[in-house]
């Protein structure tokens, strides 16, 4: 299987969301000059000759957006420099709604970018504040029109749920607005509190509650009644379309499928091996110009975790996991490997098999990683 | 002989102190002194051996080092520090340490004072007639007071403190005063070479080469390699194959004489074959009396331990041996429960015994462990008139059937500032203490004296008291007998269902409210499960309390985290193992703790 994916970090921010624990840097011109020439280096690593072919690009954050007009477009080039985007099927970007001007908007679509993931997460300027989020609501409509504008279409917003002081109600709305502006696709998480984000030291002074139990629930499910409703399907845990505007470059994660990861802290999964690269941007930049190869360290994959992986990545998706893949991929069956896990889930109500595909629930969605971690070999 | 030195230039002598007041670093310091070690070799506190000892800064087990001292006169001693453990688990061995000196150094914190425990062991060694070298340590801290310090010495203890030395065992203060005052006060070992041999054990550890080593002080007569050795209280004989001193390493010797101390191994395959204050006679010659003072050691606190993993049973087993063939004191048989199924019913001396066992076991062996709560042991006398002993609440006879049931009781001795005296008594009442005496040691502090349930005490009763007193209460407490108390059974059901190992005895006025605390504690302590799982506290068929736990609704990470697949798997794998260390119970999957918790409750 040849590598088709590629994923590009920009660990830049105007703002530290306080929810945020990705690798991200308060924004600094100098440091992301620097920080481009790097990324060309590393690039080069792996992409040393001519333009290769790829599936899907996606360049996340941080904020890619944060960067100078003149930067983004020095990244852009340097992308269309190594990889082929002619063929490129899917070439996202991530952007925060409060730093894409037109100029901007009209740079991505130049340079041959088909789709943006929009840091939405909430229509309510209340709750964006507590976020630590720049934008407002009002900036959200501005930036999908100078994306339309630019001639993007396929834009993707992410909603959060499930946030401190939120109610079903207030996410609720969020949701109906979320569906005026009629987009092709979705992504909606809940939030977690993790370690070293301003909410965690919030949450262990107990200054900061999430909203009980039972109301995520009620948010996730109404997540899907509405959605369901306007014809676009489910088709990850946390990702909604239209059918065929599915996030290729995610499905790849979830396909257990290749990819670069280029960028400080960025992770990618080459045959044999998960890559994971430094974090620190000094650290990061130093050992580039050093030998052009970030990465911190590499962890083998061998046939027991790519079974693993398949499963437990595969059963994030709707459709779920193809017995019938499965043995082609490995030579055995999921049965064979895996004990009676499948049989045992599917008595706990929390799986199904359904036309040869192995498959999560609706009780199953909500227990996803009981049902996950019963897919790890002892 | 093994030195060219007089038994007159002998000195046995060991050091008294509370914990952390610094008896493990003048230990050291004495050991720099005499160049036992240089300062290269010196690990901190040379004397606590083990990982655990070190961590926890206590002793654990005793140790006998053998040390040269060239006094200020220019005369050679050998000196014999015996290390001695400092908690009141370990009293019986404190004491049997002390019976091997002529004297002891009191080391009393110039900041804090006399505590509980100094003053237990002071009584010790007094009652083995030792001679005292007080020492005022710290002196260094601000805050330091030596003269109160030495008047309370003298009020409380009632020997003379004039001249006590002052010491900073840190600083390396006092070190050589300290010395020389042991050639000049303690008095050499009595006993002759020609008596009948009486070696005293004060310790004995199993080393898997060599068998059981004992450590041991010749009060009379002498011990050689080949000798036909009895042991006097169990009449066991065996050769000895290795005689040897510390100087601080193991070192083999020819002989011990008279006023020695130091090991010998004779392929003793089991430690209870050489019980810690047991006297070593030979065969040919033997003594017609031991030496006072023996005494065999009962476990005062049991509790149920199980591997969280069944198939550890076996594992566990081989564990327990090992460790007994160490410590004799520790006691265990099989025992089954319906809720965790096959394990050990173990008994310790005390509460710190039983958590360093369960420390080392999961620690060396590797053995994740669940544990009950610690119980005592309940003398009960049935309605057809038949009396037994009950170490394990679950095994306690229905209320029905029970005549009269008995309660170890203990003596604690409380010493605290006169400001605490309120909340102290209140503690103590709270937990079914009698007052039996209150003395003022001096304007500042007070002794306070209760009779108190053992049950009441096992547990956090220690911690309370330091967190009611702001730390500065210390406490010691002993065995006085077992005392008619009303007692009952109470039963914890978690969905229905009766779970043995949580079952608990509980005195009846208190009943009602203990169960409805410690149904409201594992409702917080066991996770949401799928289902609703009502949880209650019984007596006989009556149900006293209720509580519930809400169904767990959700459980799965929606993020994706981009491609970070690696700590996708972290995640699921801490699952994972967060659920192997719970046990399913039934239906319900409980954590280790919640074994733990019936006990720890809080009264306020």
């Amino acid at each position: 299987m040849k590598i088709s994916s590629a994923y590009i970090h920009i660990p830049f921010c105007q703002q530290i969301c306080h929810y945020c624990d990705f690798v991200k840097f308060f924004y600094d011109e100098k440091a992301a000059d620097q920080y481009l020439e790097a990324l060309e280096i590393e690039m080069d690593g792996y992409v040393p000759g001519a333009k290769q072919v790829m599936k899907t690009i996606y360049v996340g954050g941080g904020t890619p957006t944060v960067l100078t007009a003149a930067q983004l477009e020095k990244l852009l080039k340097m992308i269309d420099g190594h990889f082929d985007i002619d063929k490129c099927e899917e070439y996202t970007f991530e952007a925060n709604p409060g730093d894409l001007d037109q100029e901007k908007a009209d740079l991505l679509a130049k340079y041959g970018v088909n789709r943006i993931s929009l840091g939405v997460q909430t229509f309510d300027n209340t709750l964006l504040e507590e976020l630590g989020r720049v934008h407002k609501e009002e900036d959200v409509y501005l930036n999908i029109d100078r994306l339309r504008h630019a001639g993007i279409d396929n834009i993707s917003i992410d909603l959060m749920y499930g946030l401190p002081n939120q109610s079903v109600e207030l996410f609720e709305e969020s949701v109906d607005k979320a569906l005026e502006l009629n987009l092709p696709h979705y992504s909606s998480y809940s939030l977690q509190i993790e370690p070293k984000t301003v909410f965690h030291q919030r949450y262990k002074k107990g200054e900061l509650s999430k909203p009980p139990e039972e109301d995520e629930v009620e948010m996730y499910h109404l997540l899907q009644k509405k959605l369901r409703e306007e014809g676009i399907y489910h088709y990850e845990i946390s990702n909604f379309s239209r059918p065929g505007y599915e996030s290729e470059h995610n499905l790849t994660y979830w396909d257990n499928a290749y990819y670069y990861g280029i960028g400080a802290g960025a992770h990618g999964y080459l045959p044999g091996k998960r890559t994971i690269n430094i974090r620190p941007l000094p650290a990061y930049l130093k050992k580039v110009f050093e030998d052009g190869k970030p990465v911190l360290h590499e962890e083998p994959v061998e046939l027991k975790e790519m079974m693993e992986e398949e499963m437990f990545l595969g059963l994030r998706k709707m459709e779920g996991v193809s017995r019938a893949r499965f043995k082609e991929k490995y030579d055995r069956d999921p049965d064979e490997v895996f004990g009676g896990a499948v049989d045992t889930l599917i008595d706990r109500g929390l799986l199904e098999e359904d036309g040869g595909y192995i498959k999560l629930t609706e009780q199953g969605k909500l227990f996803g990683n009981d049902v996950f971690a019963s897919f790890l070999i002892d | 002989m093994t030195t060219q030195i007089k038994k007159e230039n002998v000195r046995n002598f060991s050091i008294i102190a509370h914990i952390d007041h610094g008896k493990s670093t003048l230990a050291d310091r004495i050991l720099e002194k005499t160049k036992a070690l240089t300062q290269r070799e010196m690990k901190e506190q040379f004397l606590d051996g083990m990982d655990l000892e070190r961590e926890r800064g206590i002793t654990i087990k005793l140790n006998a080092v053998q040390l040269n001292y060239t006094s200020a006169a220019d005369e050679d001693y050998l000196f014999h520090l015996i290390d001695t453990p400092g908690h009141v688990d370990f009293t019986y061995e404190v004491s049997r340490s002390l019976a091997a000196c002529e004297g002891a150094i009191l080391v009393v914190d110039a900041v804090q004072g006399i505590e509980a425990q100094t003053l237990a062991n002071v009584y010790l060694a007094l009652e083995n007639e030792l001679e005292i070298i007080p020492v005022i340590n710290k002196i260094d801290l601000p805050g330091a007071d030596p003269d109160r310090i030495k008047q309370e010495i003298e009020d409380v203890i009632g020997i003379d403190a004039s001249e006590a030395i002052l010491a900073s065992a840190k600083d390396g203060v006092g070190i050589d005063e300290i010395l020389e005052r042991i050639v000049t006060d303690i008095p050499a070992p009595a006993g002759a070479k020609e008596n009948p041999t009486k070696g005293l054990i004060f310790d004995s550890l199993y080393d898997s080469y060599k068998g059981v080593i004992a450590y041991t002080c010749i009060r009379e007569g002498s011990i050689r390699v080949g000798d036909k050795i009895r042991m006097m209280a169990k009449g066991k004989e065996f050769e000895v194959t290795e005689i040897g001193v510390f100087r601080p390493e193991p070192t083999p010797v020819k002989e011990l004489i008279v006023g020695d101390v130091g090991y010998l191994t004779a392929s003793i395959k089991n430690i209870g074959d050489s019980q810690v204050g047991d006297t070593i006679t030979l065969v040919k010659n033997p003594a017609a009396e031991p030496l006072p003072g023996y005494k065999r050691m009962n476990p005062m606190v049991y509790c149920g331990m199980f591997p969280v993993d069944s198939n550890s049973y076996n594992d566990l087993r081989d564990a327990l041996e090992r460790l007994q063939l160490n410590d004799s004191s520790l006691q265990f048989e099989a025992e089954t429960s319906q809720a965790l199924g096959f394990g050990f019913r173990t008994g310790f001396l005390g509460m710190l015994h039983m958590e360093i066992i369960q420390e080392r076991i999961e620690r060396e062996f590797n053995i994740d462990l669940i544990t009950t709560a610690p119980s005592v042991i309940y003398n009960v006398i049935l309605t057809d008139g038949t009396e037994k002993q009950v170490d394990n609440p679950s095994m306690m006879p229905d209320n029905q059937k029970l005549e009269e049931v008995q309660e170890p009781y203990v003596k604690a001795t409380v010493m605290v500032p006169n400001e605490y005296v309120g909340p102290v008594m209140e503690l103590c009442q709270r937990k079914r203490g009698n007052f039996v005496d209150m003395k003022y040691l001096d304007d500042n502090r007070v002794n306070i004296i209760y009779d108190i349930p053992l049950s009441e005490i096992v547990y956090d009763f220690f911690d309370t008291l330091k967190s009611q007193t702001r730390g500065y209460a210390s406490f010691d407490y002993e065995f006085i007998g077992n005392r008619t108390s009303d007692l009952v059974k109470m039963e914890i059901l978690l969905n229905g269902d009766t779970i043995d190992a949580l079952s608990f005895i509980v005195h009846k006025d208190f009943a009602f409210e203990r169960g409805k605390q410690i149904t409201e504690k594992l409702k917080d302590l066991i996770p949401r499960q799928q289902f609703e799982v009502p949880v209650q506290a019984a007596i006989g068929n009556k149900i006293v309390a209720r509580s519930t736990i809400k169904a767990m609704k959700k459980n799965v990470l929606s993020k994706c985290y981009g491609g970070d697949v690696s700590r996708k798997r972290k995640l699921l794998e801490k699952q994972k193992e967060g659920k192997k260390r719970m046990k399913m119970v039934g239906s319900v999957e409980v954590p280790q703790e919640a074994f733990m918790s019936v006990l720890e409750i809080n009264d306020d």
